[in-house]
C-alpha cells in the first residue's frame, strides 16, 4: 500500500447531497478531490445510512430517501478519495506560499482518534443543517429528542418509539417523520402543531410560487394522510415537558387552556438552520436572514464566500432542501474548477446552465414554506425559566438579566454567563441567544450579531493534538486567526 | 423508549457489549447512543453543572448530551461511535475524570 496522500486540489467537507455531488463532479473533471465527513457512511442527514440501513421495506423511508443511492455511483466512478469518519475541526485562511505563489489551505481533521493536516487549494464546505433549537421548559429531560434525531434512529437502526409518543412543532420534516412512522406502524399518540395561525396571513401572498413547486403534490399527499390517520392538535401556543429525571408528560396550551398528555417520548421540531460553525470559524462573513430567521454565510451565485478559496454548498449556506443542495454542490464544484484553472469561464457557465435551472426549480416555493413555518416568538425567545444553553444550563431569564446589566450580544453573553462556551460551541443555543437578546434590547438580530467562533470547531483531545507533526503553520492553523 | 422494527429484530446479528457492567445486545451498525436507547436506557449521563439527568437529544453530534465513557475513555459522544463487540459502555457522572 502506498502512503496516504495529504495533498489535494479540492477538499469537500460533508457527504450529504451537496458534498457527494460536488466531489463527484470535481473529480470527474480531473481534479484530485478528497471528500471528508465525520459520519461513518455517506449520505448526510437526509440520506443517512442509505448504503446500509436495516430498514429494507422501501416504502417506510419513501422514494426521496432512496434517491440518495443514485449519488454514490458517480462518486465511486469519479475517483475522488472518500474519507468517512473524519471530523474537520479547522480550515485555515489561505496562504499564497506554494510553488509560484500557489494558494494553499490547511485543514485540520481527526480520524480514528488521530489528528492530521491536509493541504489543499480549494475547500467546499457542505456541512448541511441542524435542527433549529426548540427550547421549552423540560426539553433537557431524557425522553425528549429532536424529530430529526428520531429519524436518524429510524434510518440507521430501525428504531421507533414505543410507549406514549407525542410529536410537537412545525415544518415539513415533522410531517415527513410522522408519515414514515405511519408506514412503519409506529405509535404516535398526538401531533401538537405549533404553526402560528397568523403566519398564514404573511405566507398567502407567496402561495402562487409554492403552487408551482415540485414538492407541492408530494407534501400535500403526505400531510393529508397523516391528518386522516393521526390526532393533530393545532394552534398550540405553549409547551412544557414534565418529569423527574425522565419525561412523564407534556403540557400544552391551546386557545388559552392547558391540557396534559402522558408521554414517554416527545419529539420536537422547529425546522432546520444552517450548520455554520466551520464557515464562521474560517472567517467567512455571514448575515442575518430575516425570512429564514437564522444566520447564513454570505455567498455569491456559485457559493463563493468572503474567504478566497473557500466556498459553500447546500443547506449550510441557507436552507433549500436536498435537491437544491445537490445542484448547488455541482455549481460550487464547477466554480472551484474554474478558479483552479481547470476549466475556462465559458465552459464553467455552459456546464452550469442545466444545474442552475434545476436549482431554481428546486427552490421554487421555498419562501412560502419559510414564512408559514417560522416558529412563534414565544418559542424562539422562550420564557425566563427555560434553559437555552444546554451545555452550561443557562436560562433565558439569566440571558435577559445579563442584557439588563449591559450585555449587548452573544459574545458578551459568553463572558457574562459562559453561555455558548460548552462543547457544542453555541450550535444549539446560538439562534435562541440571538433572539432573546434582540427581543430584550428591542433591536434586530442583525444588530445583535452572532458568536465569533474559533477553531477547533469540535473539541479534540490534547493527545490528538500532541500526536501531530508540528510545523509553525500547523500551530498557526489551530491557535491563530 | 424505543423498539426495533419487527423486520429487523429477526434479521439482527447481535453485538454483545456491556452497559455499566451488565451484559446487553445491540445490532451491528448501531451507534452507542442508539444501542443504549434500544436497551431501554434514555439517560446516559448527569451534567457537571446541576447533576440533572440527560440523554441523547440530536443524534448528529451537535448537543453533547450523549456523553458516555467507552472502554475507559470519558466524554465520548455516544451518537458518533459505533457499538463494537465486547465494548464496555459506562454512563457518565458529571465531568470527565482527569485520568480517563
Ligand atoms: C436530523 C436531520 C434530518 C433531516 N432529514 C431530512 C429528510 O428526511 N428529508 C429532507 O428532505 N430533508 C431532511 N433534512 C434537511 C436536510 O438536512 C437537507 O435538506 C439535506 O440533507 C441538505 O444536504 P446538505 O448536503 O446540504 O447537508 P447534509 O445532508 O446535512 O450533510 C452535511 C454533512 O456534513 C457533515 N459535517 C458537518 N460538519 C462537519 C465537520 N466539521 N467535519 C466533518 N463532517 C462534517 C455531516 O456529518 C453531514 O453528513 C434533515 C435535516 C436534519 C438536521
Ligand atoms: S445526541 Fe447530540 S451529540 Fe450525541
Amino acid at each position: 500500500m502506498s502512503a496516504p496522500k495529504f495533498d489535494f486540489d479540492i477538499a469537500v467537507v460533508g457527504s450529504g447531497p451537496a458534498g457527494l455531488a460536488a466531489a463527484a463532479l470535481a473529480a470527474s473533471k480531473g481534479a484530485s478531490v478528497v471528500l471528508l465527513d465525520e459520519q461513518a457512511e455517506p449520505g448526510g442527514q437526509i440520506y443517512r445510512a442509505v448504503t446500509e440501513t436495516p430498514v429494507r421495506d422501501r416504502k417506510v423511508l419513501g422514494p426521496d430517501y432512496w434517491h440518495g443511492a443514485e449519488l454514490l455511483g458517480p462518486l465511486r466512478d469519479s475517483g475522488a478519495a472518500h474519507w468517512p469518519g473524519a471530523t474537520v475541526w479547522s480550515v485555515a485562511r489561505p496562504r499564497e506560499d506554494g510553488p509560484d505563489g500557489e494558494r494553499s489551505i490547511q485543514i485540520g481533521l481527526s480520524r480514528n482518534g488521530a489528528a492530521a493536516m491536509l493541504i489543499v487549494r480549494h475547500v467546499i464546505l457542505a456541512t448541511g443543517a441542524l435542527e433549529r433549537p426548540f427550547p421549552i421548559p423540560g426539553w433537557t429531560l431524557p425522553g425528549v429528542l429532536g424529530a430529526g434525531a428520531a429519524q436518524v434512529l429510524l434510518k440507521t437502526s430501525g428504531l421507533v418509539p414505543s410507549g406514549a409518543t407525542v410529536m410537537a412543532g412545525s415544518g415539513p420534516l415533522l410531517w415527513l417523520l410522522a408519515w414514515q412512522y405511519l408506514q412503519a406502524g409506529a405509535r404516535i399518540d398526538a401531533i401538537l402543531d405549533t404553526t402560528p395561525k397568523q403566519n398564514w396571513r404573511a405566507a398567502l401572498p407567496l402561495l402562487p410560487g409554492f403552487l408551482r413547486s415540485p414538492y407541492l403534490a408530494k407534501g400535500m399527499k403526505l400531510m393529508l394522510e397523516v391528518r386522516r390517520k393521526l390526532t393533530v392538535i393545532g394552534n398550540v401556543t405553549a409547551l412544557r415537558a414534565d418529569g423527574d429525571g425522565a419525561l412523564k408528560s407534556v403540557t400544552y396550551t391551546r386557545n388559552g387552556t392547558e391540557h396534559r398528555l402522558p408521554a414517554d417520548t416527545l419529539l420536537l421540531h422547529h425546522g432546520v438552520v444552517p450548520n455554520l460553525n466551520l464557515a464562521n470559524a474560517t472567517g467567512c462573513a455571514q448575515r442575518w436572514d430575516e425570512q429564514q430567521r437564522c444566520w447564513r454565510p454570505t455567498t455569491d451565485a456559485w457559493g463563493a464566500t468572503s474567504v478566497e478559496g473557500v466556498s459553500l454548498a447546500g443547506d449550510g449556506a441557507g436552507i433549500g432542501g436536498a435537491r437544491a443542495a445537490e445542484e448547488a454542490g455541482r455549481l460550487a464544484a464547477l466554480d472551484a474548477l474554474h478558479r483552479l484553472g481547470r476549466i475556462g469561464r465559458e465552459q464553467r457557465d455552459q456546464l452550469a446552465a442545466p444545474h442552475r435551472a434545476a436549482l431554481d426549480r428546486a427552490l421554487t416555493g421555498r419562501a412560502f414554506l419559510d414564512t408559514l413555518y417560522t416558529p412563534a416568538e414565544a418559542f424562539r425567545a422562550p420564557a425566563d425559566d427555560t434553559i437555552v444553553c444546554r451545555c452550561e444550563e443557562i436560562t433565558a431569564g439569566a440571558v435577559r438579566e445579563a442584557v439588563r446589566l449591559g450585555c449587548s450580544g452573544p459574545n458578551q453573553a459568553k463572558s457574562f454567563l459562559r453561555c455558548g462556551m460548552g462543547p457544542c460551541q453555541g450550535r444549539l443555543c446560538g439562534p435562541t441567544v440571538t433572539e432573546v437578546i434582540a427581543a430584550e434590547r428591542g433591536v434586530s438580530p442583525a444588530e445583535v450579531g452572532y458568536y465569533r467562533l474559533r477553531p477547533p470547531v469540535k473539541p479534540i483531545t490534547l493527545a490528538e493534538l500532541a500526536a501531530l507533526p508540528k510545523t509553525d503553520a500547523d500551530i498557526d492553523a489551530v491557535f491563530k486567526h | 423508549m424505543f423498539r426495533r422494527l419487527p423486520e429487523i429484530e429477526t434479521a439482527a446479528e447481535a453485538v454483545a457489549f456491556t452497559i455499566d457492567g451488565r451484559p446487553a445486545n445491540a445490532r451491528a451498525g448501531d451507534s452507542v447512543a442508539a444501542a443504549l436507547l434500544a436497551n431501554g436506557i434514555t439517560a446516559c449521563r448527569n451534567t457537571p453543572v446541576s447533576g440533572a439527568a440527560r440523554g441523547p437529544y440530536c443524534m448528529m453530534g451537535v448537543c453533547f448530551d450523549c456523553l458516555v465513557t467507552i472502554d475507559g475513555t470519558g466524554n465520548r459522544q455516544g451518537c458518533q461511535v459505533r457499538v463494537a463487540p465486547g465494548m464496555a459502555v459506562e454512563t457518565q457522572n458529571g465531568k470527565r475524570e482527569v485520568e480517563r
